[in-house]
């Protein structure tokens, strides 16, 4: 399927520059696999929501000093005194957590349907590297308004560097610009809160690029192998994608508002105090699980090692798994491990968000171990000894399979 | 299902209808959803606040001038002697090019408050000179008379006359 445009003016420019081409391929005859499910759609959410962060964030900085006696009050100049500041505001705010949920289900998306497996491991590299960019953004946006949870999160996070030996503590000073978290720490955290997006978007088009490259994976994990499996993107995704994007809308807006501070912490609107820390602090709820595994270590160190290390195994991930099958539709044992798995990231969530006391701090302990046994351990050995179920020969049987009276016809 | 066929009436199809209805409804919605985005560059709520200004007189001695702030605009305040206001009613009005009487633009002869902002390209006029002895634009050569009124050089009007009021003898209030 090629792009032949009729219009003189398409056609001058797709001479010159073929970049109508390159859309009409990637958002309307780029071939999909015609069995995509409802969970296929958190990729595009996410690539919404990158836009509602950027579009809402480039406005706030409009209104926004980025400075410690002043940061404070021009995020409550924004509440109360900016046109529709509020609703601005609670959007960016809310937006973070809205694009943390609809990137963990990807994530959960790609670890049950195997997308991480050849050819796609680029693909899956590129989309941790995107994580990677949006947990460093977040922290540092959370910075921004100066509040008690703002300046406690920033000098805990860049504290965690000084665990490095030797090096850690000129690191942490490098980092701060001086010997406490203090204006020159909000001056570079703004300046690269609001550089990282567009990073982030950077890294989205490789990440599309890969994924137009391979293609879509699918519920059955299976290639695509003839014209019989695939349908255009365009119209059938588009309004799937649109169709999940409204219901996914009415969520975000049950949030933004009527519960629009349910997400936060109270101890945010009392203003930075570098001298008093709140009773009980912890960071926002999308970096509970990794909090957990921090505090699971009793060693300054080995706790930071292992809390970036939960995120590097995941790059592993591709060869860790040595099962060749990839969806566990079809991989009995997998399936449920994985279910457990996700079980063991809410724990892992939950106990991230409780006092270090116990028995938290055992339970904390167990799911990390857990975290770990599962990818580390777990994951080579099923691959190895799992016997998967029969896989259907084609996209198109496994679809033609589950309609009523079709089995009848072709099994007979 | 019924009836697959689409059900024609006088040329238009329920799907046609259908289109419409969908397209109307996202455009209305994104438009809302703009607006905010489009609003929140307008003045806020604590700039639309400072939109008066209170400032003393007793001090500004007869041929003398002050500059007040009004909206982060300079406000020029002229205490201006009788040769001053002669030589503005001195003036065949139906000449000028933004004819405007000297009665027309003060409350009291004696004060004259205007926006000190040249009606060419916006910078602040010198007071006392000009080849009326009024104001002088440094940047692109206008002259103002001692009314403040345009007389020769690129700009197209006199110097505006802010909303005031004389609160009493001593203050007024700009804005």
């Amino acid at each position: 399927m090629s792009f032949e445009p009729k219009n003189p003016t398409v056609k001058w420019v797709e001479t010159r520059l073929p970049i109508i081409g390159m859309l009409h391929h990637a958002l309307y005859d780029y071939p999909t696999p015609k069995n995509l499910s409802y969970w296929w759609t958190f990729g595009s959410l996410a690539g919404f929501m990158l836009v509602v962060q950027i579009v809402t964030g480039i406005v706030l900085s409009m209104h926004y000093t980025a400075h410690v006696d002043m940061a404070f009050n021009s995020v409550e100049h924004i509440m109360r005194d900016v046109n529709y500041g509020w609703l601005l505001r609670y959007m960016h705010a809310n937006g973070a957590s809205m694009f943390f949920i609809v990137v963990y289900l990807h994530i959960f998306r790609g670890l049950y349907y195997g997308s991480y497996k050849a050819p796609r491991e680029l693909l899956w590299w590129l989309g941790l590297v995107i994580f990677l960019l949006m947990m460093a953004t977040a922290f540092m946006g959370y910075v921004l308004p100066w509040g008690q949870m703002s300046f406690w999160g920033a000098t805990v996070i860049t504290n965690l560097f000084g665990a490095l030996p030797v090096v850690g503590d000129p690191i942490v000073t490098w980092l701060w610009g001086g010997f406490s978290v203090d204006n020159p720490t909000l001056n570079r955290f703004f300046s690269l809160h609001y550089l990282l997006p567009f990073v982030i978007v950077g890294i989205v088009i490789l990440h599309v690029w890969a994924l137009h490259t391979t293609g879509s994976n699918n519920p059955t994990g299976i290639e695509i192998k003839d014209k019989q499996d695939s349908i255009p993107f365009h119209p059938y995704y588009t309004v799937k994608d649109l169709f999940g994007l409204a219901v996914f809308l009415i969520f975000f807006s049950a949030f933004l508002f009527y519960a629009p501070n349910y997400l936060g912490h109270p101890d945010n609107y009392i203003p930075a105090n570098p001298l008093v820390t709140p009773a009980h602090i912890v960071p926002e709820w999308y970096f509970l699980p990794f909090y957990a595994i921090l505090r699971a270590v009793p060693d300054k160190l080995g706790g930071v090692l292992l809390m970036f290390g939960a995120i590097a195994v995941l790059f592993a991930l591709p060869w860790l798994d040595r099962s060749r099958v990839r969806s566990a539709k079809y991989r009995p044992i997998y399936k449920q491990l994985f279910w457990i798995f996700v079980i063991d990231c809410v724990i892992l969530t939950y106990v991230g968000g409780k006092p270090a006391e116990e028995p938290y701090i055992l339970i904390g302990r167990l799911a990390t171990v857990y975290y770990f046994v599962h990818i580390l351990i777990f994951l080579p050995l099923v691959g190895l000894f799992e016997k998967h179920k029969p896989l259907p020969s084609s996209i198109s049987e496994a679809v033609l399979d589950k309609k009523p009276g079709a089995g009848e016809a072709g099994n007979a | 299902m019924t009836n697959t066929t689409p059900v024609e009436e006088d040329g238009v199809k329920r799907r046609d209808f259908l289109y419409v209805a969908a397209g109307g409804v996202g455009a209305v919605g994104t438009a809302m959803a703009i607006w905010p985005f489009v609003d929140q560059m307008n003045p806020s709520a604590d700039v639309l606040a400072l939109s008066s200004t209170e400032v003393d007189l007793s001090a500004i001695d007869v041929g003398s001038e002050i500059t007040a702030v009004w909206q982060g605009k300079p406000v020029f305040i002229r205490h201006r002697t009788e040769a001053e206001i002669e030589a503005a009613n001195d003036v065949d009005v139906e000449s000028l090019r933004d004819p405007q009487t000297d009665e027309d633009r003060t409350e009291r002869p004696e004060w004259l408050i205007m926006v000190g902002i040249c009606t060419h390209l916006g910078c602040v006029p010198l007071k006392e000179s000009g080849d009326f002895d009024g104001w002088f634009c440094p940047c692109h050569g206008s002259h103002y008379d001692t009314s403040g009124r345009i007389r020769k050089g690129p700009a197209p009007l006199n110097l505006a006359v802010p909303p005031y009021a004389f609160l009493d003898d001593n203050t007024v209030k700009i804005g």
